[in-house]
């Protein structure tokens, strides 16, 4: 058999397999209520809109399974698609979530598979049945540095933290999918750890803002106090509240 | 080479076409060749603003679409031998201007004249567009209320990334503030963002603050910019900005509320 394929005209290859990793936003679900899940990944892709749309994405129905709640998968499938999102992966499914997955062309990941859970070392030691962050943070993170002002109108989006130097106008938009650091008035909207990373920071000089936000965690301008308004001050998560303090 | 410089706004009425042909006309008068040219096609109205309506046989668009050289559409301002207008139609839509073609009239221009001024329509769509997209420097026209700042600074945003010089990563434009129509007893009584207010959410370079006066509608009706009505404090106020532009130190006016006699004899505040 070898033989005669080394004899064939094609024995130039035309392909190849590669190993490759990429880096996705997970969308871990900690219930099983559809309608519920529709409307908050409405309210979450409305803060990124251009980010989200055709985005892949594995969702990861792990925690569901350990409270016992089921979920219909190609429902679950449908709203992603519905919200812009392309769905490439189940992760931590039971057996008929996992068929049906594969009926409808959706790949299956083990724990093991995560895309890129090995790059957080916190992780490495523990369980696979830990539960894992949201999204996982890009193997490569790059900053991203911007001295000039950030206008009305205009749209800042970094891979990994996100430096401004420059004001950020009312009616601009920065994201990072790291920490913000604005070292000059922010005005607009500011929005860090985009893919879910809750351990995102901003901090500025200067709070102004429309909107700040971190992991999808949001306050429009009318929720911010007036004693942490115009001084420089420090936003984190904690339990998934936005804390936002003096930076000292 | 001529520098080639946008009078932009974004909102509509703030000032833009009364300030480009008192610029266009100052810089004119300091002796150098200038050209201004109106873009805001179908809404013609720089030639009334400098009083030659009477003379225009070609404009713009004919130029563009090579009905008409750029010598027979140009037209000799009566006040100033060393400056020229350049119509807008008023009766073609505002589809005619092409990029391709606005570059040629500019780099044809460029030969000639030592400053060329385009009055921008107001608004971001294609005509503002095409004013902007060439320019050198811009002259950002504001009023002092927060929807004009807002749309200054959008336009600043456009200017720092949809006009060539981005786009080709040269050298960005020279943005300049023009604080216009400015009126410090209203600004007094809070009705208006005084010119700290507007520099802080701006932070632009002041070229020059033009205060709200009767002289510019004067000028207006007679045809001549109001550069020329030296009196005038518009007129002080356009030539001031010529002169900051051109590099020289003088220091800025007409911002604080004028002082009534009581003031001026006991120099108080
Ligand atoms: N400094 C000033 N004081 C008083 N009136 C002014 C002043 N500047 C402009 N105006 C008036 O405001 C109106 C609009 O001015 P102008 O036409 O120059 O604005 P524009 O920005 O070119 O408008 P458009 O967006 O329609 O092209 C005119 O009636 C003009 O006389
Ligand atoms: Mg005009």
């Amino acid at each position: 058999m070898s033989t005669d394929f080394q004899k064939t005209p094609h024995a130039v290859p035309a392909l190849e397999f590669k190993s490759s990793s990429f880096s996705v936003p997970v969308l871990v679900l900690s219930g099983n209520d559809l309608t519920a899940i529709d409307h908050q990944l409405q309210k979450k892709i409305q803060l990124a809109p251009e980010f989200f749309k055709n985005s892949p994405i594995v969702f990861d129905v792990q925690d569901l399974n350990k409270q016992d709640l089921d979920i219909d998968i190609a429902e679950l499938t449908g709203i992603l698609y519905k919200a812009g999102l392309l769905p490439i992966g189940i992760r931590g499914g039971n057996e008929l979530q996992n068929n049906k997955a594969l009926e409808l062309l959706i790949p299956i990941y083990s724990q093991h598979h995560s895309v890129s859970t090995e790059s957080l070392p916190k992780e490495k030691n523990k369980p696979e049945t830990q539960k894992v962050p949201s999204a996982e943070p890009k193997t490569e993170s790059s900053t991203t540095l911007i001295t000039h002002p950030v206008r009305s109108g205009q749209r800042i989006y970094s891979t990994g933290d996100l430096i401004i130097l420059a004001q950020v106008s009312a009616g601009a938009e920065i994201l990072a999918e790291g920490n913000v650091h604005v070292y000059n008035t922010l005005r607009g909207r500011v929005l860090a750890g985009v893919l879910g990373n809750e351990e995102a920071r901003i901090f500025c000089s200067d709070l102004q803002a429309e909107l700040i936000s971190i992991a999808g965690n949001y306050k429009v301008s009318e929720d911010l106090n007036e004693s942490i308004r115009n001084k420089p001050v420090q936003v984190y998560l904690q339990e998934h509240t936005l804390i936002i303090k003096d930076i000292v | 080479m001529a520098r080639i410089i946008v009078v932009t706004s974004g909102k509509g009425g703030v000032g833009k076409t009364t300030t480009s042909a008192a610029i266009a006309m100052g810089l004119a008068k300091k002796g150098h060749k200038t050209a201004v040219i109106d873009f805001d096609v179908g809404l013609r109205n720089l030639d009334l603003i400098m009083g030659c309506e009477r003379r225009v046989v070609y404009d713009f668009v004919n130029v563009i679409n090579g009905e008409a050289s750029l010598n027979q559409a140009l037209i000799r301002d009566k006040h100033c031998d060393l400056l020229y207008i350049l119509p807008a139609s008023q009766t073609r839509d505002k589809d005619s201007l092409t990029q391709e073609g606005v570059g040629k009239i500019l780099e044809d221009l460029s030969k000639d004249f030592k400053y060329i001024v385009c009055d921008s329509p107001a608004g971001i769509e294609k005509g503002a567009h095409l004013a902007m997209y060439f320019a050198d420097d811009a002259f950002v026209v504001t009023n002092p209320e927060v929807s004009s700042v807002r749309d200054s600074d959008r336009m600043l945003g456009l200017l720092s990334s949809k006009s060539r010089r981005a786009e080709q990563n040269e050298e960005p434009i020279k943005e300049y503030l023009l604080l216009s129509r400015y009126s410090p007893d209203r600004v007094k009584l809070g009705e208006m963002l005084s010119v700290d207010d507007v520099q802080e959410i701006l932070s632009l370079h002041l070229l020059g603050v033009i205060p709200e006066s009767k002289s510019v509608l004067n000028a207006s009706n007679s045809g001549t910019p109001v550069i020329l009505d030296e009196k005038s404090d518009a007129g002080q106020a356009y030539a001031d900005i010529v002169a900051r532009y051109l590099g020289e130190d003088k220091p800025h006016r007409f911002i604080d509320e004028k002082k009534g006699l009581f003031g001026k004899f006991f120099g108080s505040k």
